[in-house]
């Protein structure tokens, strides 16, 4: 047993930090670092030079043009990425639909969507979500009806998405709609891809309680898809859906972004002062960060673990279920402390763009601008990708058997 | 990176749990704690001849030289049989200690006395009101006539009931730094007042006066060792928590599938269900840091070992408390009896959660290695 990197792993980090600092731009990486919220341009640009590198393609085996990493190289490069200020790469396209497609489209749509997706040519989102159908998928109610006329073969959807994150960048859509309405409600699904450009597709902001846009409902109103954009079989959507969400099951745990934020938390309770002296000599505040400190070195161990497993192809056990929950725990608590560490600072709203113009000091306070913003938008990270209380019922199910 | 066992290691963790499954039921655990010293030499031996007292000793004092990875699989199957024969008292302190602050020539036949399972040996430490402190020792060594002697009060020594031979930390005179001594329990001046812990396991209060102690190692610069050892033992803790909880998590669920209530098993219940989840929770992460603490026993830095340590104890210090609690009240009226096995391993992780230092004590010892960062 042994914890650490070896020679070889820590190589390749050394080697993925040297390409980082070369190739990531250096104000993208300041607006990670501060929190700042990052245009289309800014993943973009990022995801580009990665492109050029042959590296976007981390979890994707080579004969798709993927790294052919293995599942501790791809959590290296996660690492160290996120400790330089990367953007993350957006996993709609990457790590969701991609593996779709090549674990159940045929090979045209893998000519034709794979290698636009690496490129970043198309930007992804994700159509699961309902306005009726949260946690339960299942119960989803956008139609797809299969027609025929002289252009051929295609669907009529009509229906509402919701909680589209990034929608408003995205080219393409991948959808769970509903065929049928025989039998169980699972049994009626089908995915289906949708350019965004169709006529008939509409993309209206939901402005989340940090006042920002980060998602979307989109409406589909007789959106007129080529049968060909259909992955697999009509009414097997449901089974695709659930390979994809057992596809990622490590990433949602954040440890990379995690370690980023203890890192900029060290700095800022050593600038801030409290009772005349530096935050962290503060007892209170730095008991709170030494335990999810201790916690996050916990969950990394477990990530650690999980990652061995599946790299020697040993079945996981029960630790892997417990990733989402007690790393989405961990990102609420680290981005509570940030702002807690601003004090007083927490409280002005500060809009892009107003600190610069006013040239008021505390209002561009750049330790803190972003934090009480993240606090807020991170309590999506208990909801999304299944709440925590759906996966407590699913390791209620599937780990104790009860 | 490998978070895997080696074969050797794998065949220990085996024959352990073979030996709990056959010779430590809970029937004949209750056997031995009912019995009038309260552990068994029977069991004892068997112990020594699968080889776990030599295990830790170094080779070249005659044991198998294990890390502290071969201690975590020893320790996880003690826990899981909650074994009451002092392992950790008898065998873990005292070779860290001998190994870490004695000379050759003094730990040379002692250590390998150890190893065979003949000697016992205890380290009286904690000074009586001085709850977790390691350095600010009141016990005190005076040297005269070319001899030194202690006086002091220490508590809750482990293995303090049966042990032949003591190591006692004390200072000398005004010294700074701390020393280590070995005393003989039978010495003039050495009264020792044996009683069960709270778990069953057994331990003492032992006073000195001017008790006939030789000094082990350079006078004041056992510190080091001192530490080394009682990091060992937080060590071998969290490891042997993990057993206990395992094993209490495993009782619990399956309670949950059997007792009825209303017509229906209780594990129906979201609320219960979900407060199991969260044992589980609480007993993975932890798994996770007793993998790092026993790592960390072979990290030559010992501030990055402290620190690893201390944040092994504070995690699994509070998972103890999570999953021990939570297993009683999920059990409901039976978990407060004292005839099931629920309570017996309560009270173990409850006790290991107050040895060597609480989670408040490392929590802060945790947070001073943040200041120095």
């Amino acid at each position: 047993m042994d914890l650490r990197y070896n020679d070889e792993q820590r190589a390749f980090a050394q080697e993925v930090r040297e390409f980082t600092r070369a190739n990531l731009d250096p104000s993208v990486a300041k607006k990670v670092l501060d929190g700042a919220r990052l245009s289309r341009e800014d993943y973009l640009g990022w995801h580009r030079a990665l492109y050029k590198k042959g590296w976007v393609g981390a979890g994707w085996p080579t004969a798709f043009g993927g790294t052919g990493w293995n599942s501790t190289q791809q959590h290296i490069f996660d690492e160290v990425t996120a400790d330089e200020g990367a953007p993350q790469l957006m996993p709609f396209g990457l790590r969701m639909v991609a593996p779709v497609i090549m674990a159940f489209g045929n090979k045209a749509q893998q000519d034709y969507y794979l290698p636009k997706i690496l490129s970043g040519e198309h930007w992804w989102c994700q159509g699961y979500s309902e306005p009726g159908s949260g946690s339960d998928l299942a119960s989803l109610k956008t139609k797809a009806e299969r027609a025929t006329d002289a252009d051929g073969a295609h669907y009529i959807v009509n229906g509402q998405k919701t909680w589209t994150t990034l929608g408003q960048h995205a080219d393409w859509i991948f959808c769970l709609v509903r065929t049928s309405t025989d039998g169980r409600q699972q049994e009626g699904i089908s995915f289906l891809l949708i350019d965004m450009k169709s006529p008939g597709v509409t993309v209206r902001p939901i402005i989340m309680l940090d006042q920002e846009h980060e998602v979307n409902e989109v409406w589909f109103d007789n959106v007129r898809v080529p049968a060909e954009n259909l992955i697999g079989e009509e009414n097997k959507g449901w089974t695709y859906a659930k390979f994809l969400l057992s596809h990622e099951r490590t990433g949602i745990a954040g440890v990379g972004r995690c370690k980023r934020i203890v890192k900029r938390l060290h700095h800022v309770a050593k600038q801030a002062t409290a009772h005349g002296q530096p935050l962290i000599e503060d007892v209170r505040f730095r008991d709170r960060l030494a335990q999810v400190e201790i916690e996050l070195r916990a969950l990394e161990i477990t990530l650690l673990r999980v990652l061995d497993a599946e790299r020697e192809k040993r079945a996981p056990g029960p630790e892997a279920s417990l990733l989402k929950i007690k790393g989405s725990e961990i990102q609420q608590t680290l981005t509570e402390l940030t702002m807690m560490a601003a004090g007083p600072a927490a409280l002005p709203y500060v809009r892009e763009g107003e600190h610069e113009a006013q040239d008021v000091a505390w209002l561009s306070d750049e330790a803190y601008r972003y934090a009480t913003g993240t606090y807020f938008n991170f309590r999506k990270t208990t909801i999304y990708g299944g709440s925590n209380e759906i996966q407590r019922n699913i390791v209620t199910q599937l780990v104790l058997g009860l | 990176m490998n978070f895997s066992l080696t074969d050797e290691q794998a065949a220990l963790k085996d024959t352990l749990a073979k030996f709990i499954e056959r010779d430590y039921s809970f029937d004949q655990r209750w056997k031995i704690i009912g019995s009038q010293m309260g552990w068994s030499r029977e069991h004892w031996s068997k112990l020594a001849d699968i080889g776990a007292m030599a295990l830790p000793v170094a080779e070249s004092d005659g044991g198998l030289g294990g890390n502290g990875v071969d201690t975590m699989v020893v320790m996880e199957q003690l826990g899981r049989g909650l074994v009451v024969e002092p392992y950790l008292g008898c065998v873990i302190l005292p070779v860290a200690l001998l190994t870490q602050g004695a000379s050759d020539i003094e730990r040379a036949g002692l250590l390998e006395r150890i190893a065979s399972g003949e000697s016992m040996v205890a380290f009286a430490h904690t000074d009586a009101g001085s709850r977790y402190e390691r350095e600010q020792l009141k016990t005190r060594a005076t040297f005269a006539n070319g001899a030194y002697s202690i006086t002091g009060n220490k508590i809750a020594v482990l293995g303090g009931d049966c042990a032949e031979l003591l190591l006692v930390s004390a200072k000398v005179d005004q010294d700074a730094a701390a020393s280590l001594f070995l005393v003989q329990t039978h010495a003039t001046g050495v009264a020792r007042f044996p009683y069960p812990m709270q778990d069953a396991q057994r331990g003492a209060d032992i006073s000195f006066v001017n008790a006939p102690a030789v000094l082990l190692g350079e006078r004041a610069s056992a510190q080091a060792a001192i530490d080394y050892a009682l990091d060992a033992a937080c060590a071998a803790l969290s490891a042997e928590a993990i057993g206990a909880m395992s094993e209490l998590h495993k009782i619990t669920v399956e309670y949950l599938k059997t007792r009825k209530q209303f017509g229906r098993a209780i594990g129906m219940n979201q609320a219960l269900q979900h407060r199991a989840v969260d044992m589980l929770m609480h007993l993975e992460m932890s798994r996770s840091m007793a993998m790092e603490a026993a790592v960390a026993m072979s990290e030559p830095n010992a501030q990055l070992r402290a620190k690893s340590i201390s944040a092994a104890k504070v995690l699994v210090g509070q998972a103890c408390r999570f999953v021990g609690q939570q297993a009683v009240q999920l059990h409901g009226g039976i978990g407060v009896t004292h005839e099931l096995n629920v309570a017996h391993y309560f009270k173990r992780l409850t006790m290991i959660g107050a040895s060597f230092g609480d989670c408040d004590w490392h929590l802060a010892r945790y947070g001073e290695s943040l200041l120095a960062a």
